[in-house]
């Protein structure tokens, strides 16, 4: 763009903006709504995280200026962060960066089942010619229907080493099979890891609350892929087909490439999800053994709970949000989700 | 020689299917289990489907009976809420917030996914980012700002209108990038044709993109109805009058005694599952729709 005088690049900026109105016309009803609902709320989260907010300052309220003087709580700058980065605070088994690794291992394995559970299933439930797959499908959402915690309290409870039903299946395999595996196993506790080497830092407790949320997680992405399935027109099988391509190689070239618009989305956002995953590990290993299951949420809920530390929760937040926001940019960058597609 | 690769491929397909099948009810009919039991445990002590002197009391209970602990006048039995309410309340919560992840999210998603504007990478980042601060930290500030809307003289927070609007704003971010991903797939010549015949772009939005975008569109209005279905700790917080809570709720009311009675807890859990496979079946025609087609062909 070679001699091209800055008033007239003004003035194709202006069109452009000018074409801007029309699109943001369309988004503007959602985008009022989080700006409300969510964005605001949020605001006053990142001012909290940098004072020290306590219980005393939860009279304290933005829109009545005579609790102002009272109740407002002083600023502390960045302390809350450096505390919180430098392991400076008093709870049990506090360390930031192990929950960080623990937290990035968590998602990572969890998104990898979910999707390839999800879309293999949803694959084989595809399948032409398939008896009783309404039947199937019904059943496997499932997972998806039940409270959440409902769940999350089961799953615990399954885990219990007396009554729980892991260790009662165990019993009934023994004595199917003749096998003696031991049937005590305190799933939950034992902090002797499974996996030596590269993996000891994760816990018995962590395979636990993995297969929990494996099991809670993969329908939503199978029903995902099934919406996704629907928009490949079935010629292009039958001419792959008629060129002699194999399963696998059709599995690579038409699938994979025709649902990825659809899965980038739900892996995105899934793997926010899943990062912030409170109630799973909240209420089936609490954490623990030792604080090795910890993840981020659950940590800041504790200082929320426990310690009634408003101020540093709060921080604790934005520092999770920072990460979350990298991960996302650069997922962003691999997978182009924001992309327009005719652009 | 082919037809019987045909049977072999269907057996291992069901073999696979039938051991998913297996993972998923495991759990669930343990819950079952205990809702049977009298017992009121909170396991079961042995794997058995029927327990020892099962009965259907605890679903009798939650369907027929008012929930003592959710009344406006403890003292007076006819002032709390009895199951068809509280499912009421929670479906009027649950589809107004598919409703509105809908809606909005189709005109929003349409936008980014069909036309190059200023700020559009940045405002579709901007719907994800909200997500990414824990819900659970921002509960005390959406509190105090829904408190100072209000509404014919009641806060709008302490309404089920304040509820759909909190929980469709949580649905919004995925209502909008899952039907952006589905939008892109549509193919242009479809809207194009339509242009060219005259159609307007609101036209062409109603009648070409969203019938397309079927199996897009149920998936989102399962994703909003499951969102407002289970929530409990916002409610929870927000409303103050028995009358207006939810299913979710009571099922948290439950857990907040000295004693959890857990059968009727499994049985309403279990109850509250129903609507949504019912809803999923409903929806299920859609989600496959392009599979109909394919066969009719093949």
């Amino acid at each position: 763009m070679k001699g091209v005088a800055p008033s007239s690049r003004w003035d194709s900026f202006r069109r452009k903006l000018r074409a801007s109105l029309g699109p943001w016309l369309y988004v503007a009803p959602a985008g009022i709504v989080m700006l409300i609902i969510t964005f605001f709320p949020q605001a006053f989260q990142v001012w909290m995280a940098f004072t020290d907010f306590r219980i005393k300052h939860l009279r304290f309220n933005l829109f009545n200026p005579n609790t102002w003087e009272q109740f407002a709580p002083p600023f502390v700058g960045f302390a809350n962060f450096y505390k919180i980065l430098t392991n400076q605070l008093a709870i049990e088994n506090y360390d930031f960066w192990r929950l960080l690794l623990f937290n990035i291992v968590w998602t990572v394995t969890n998104v990898f089942f979910h999707v390839v559970l999800g879309v293999g299933i949803a694959l084989a439930l595809n399948s032409r010619g398939l008896k009783g797959r309404r039947i199937y499908r019904a059943l496997f959402v499932l997972p998806w229907a039940l409270p959440g915690y409902i769940t999350a309290l089961t799953w615990r409870n399954m885990y219990d080493p007396r009554f729980g039903a892991i260790n009662q299946l165990i019993e009934v395999i023994n004595r199917t099979f003749g096998t003696s595996f031991p049937t005590d196993t305190r799933w939950l506790e034992v902090a002797q890891p499974p996996i030596g080497g590269p993996l000891s830092f994760l816990p018995l407790s962590f395979y636990c609350v993995l297969l929990a949320n494996i099991w809670l997680g993969w329908p939503f992405m199978t029903v995902v892929a099934t919406g996704a399935l629907q928009a490949i027109p079935e010629e292009l099988y039958e001419a792959a087909s008629i060129d002699g391509a194999s399963g696998w190689q059709k599995f690579w070239k038409i699938t994979v490439p025709l649902i990825r618009p659809a899965m980038v989305p739900a892996i995105m956002l899934g793997t926010i999800w899943t990062f912030n995953q409170f109630n799973v590990i909240y209420f089936i290993s609490g954490g623990g053994p030792f604080g090795r299951t910890e993840i981020l949420v659950t940590q800041a809920f504790k200082l929320v709970y426990e310690q009634r530390l408003y101020g540093v929760a709060a921080a604790f937040s934005l520092v999770v949000f920072f990460i979350l926001l990298i991960i996302t940019l650069i997922n962003n960058r691999i997978t182009r989700a924001t992309e327009a597609y005719y652009a | 020689m082919h037809k019987g690769k045909a049977i072999l491929r269907q057996i291992a397909l069901h073999l696979f299917l039938l051991a998913v099948t297996a993972f998923v009810l495991f759990p669930i009919l343990w819950i079952v289990s205990l809702a049977l039991d009298p017992r009121n445990i909170d396991k079961p002590l042995e794997l058995r489907l029927i327990p020892p002197g099962a009965s259907l009391h605890a679903f009798r209970k939650i369907l027929f009976e008012p929930f003592r602990l959710l009344c406006r006048n403890p003292s007076d039995i006819s002032t709390c809420m009895t199951f068809s309410k509280l499912l009421f309340n929670s479906l009027l919560v649950s589809l107004g917030t598919s409703v509105i992840a809908v809606i909005l999210g189709a005109s929003a998603a349409y936008a980014f996914s069909r036309f190059q504007f200023i700020g559009r990478e940045a405002g579709m980042l901007g719907f994800i980012v909200l997500l990414m601060l824990p819900a659970s930290a921002t509960l005390a500030p959406l509190y105090v700002l829904l408190s100072q809307i209000k509404i014919g003289g009641e806060p709008l927070r302490a309404t089920l209108p304040g509820l759909m609007l909190a929980y469709g704003s949580g649905a919004l971010p995925f209502s909008i990038w899952n039907l952006k991903g589905y939008f892109d797939t549509v193919p242009r010549e479809l809207e194009e044709a339509a242009l060219i015949d005259g159609a307007t772009q609101l036209q062409v939005f109603r009648h070409v993109v969203i019938p397309l975008s079927a199996p897009a569109i149920a998936v989102t209005i399962l994703f909003g109805f499951m969102s407002g279905w289970t929530e409990f700790i916002l409610a929870w917080t927000f409303l103050e009058n028995p009358s207006r809570f939810t299913l979710a709720m009571a099922l948290r009311a439950m857990q907040g005694q000295f004693a959890t009675p857990w059968s009727e807890f499994a049985a309403l859990s279990i109850l509250m599952s129903i609507p949504v496979v019912l809803l999923f079946f409903a929806l299920q025609r859609y989600i496959v729709s392009g599979l109909a087609m394919g066969a009719v062909k093949g």
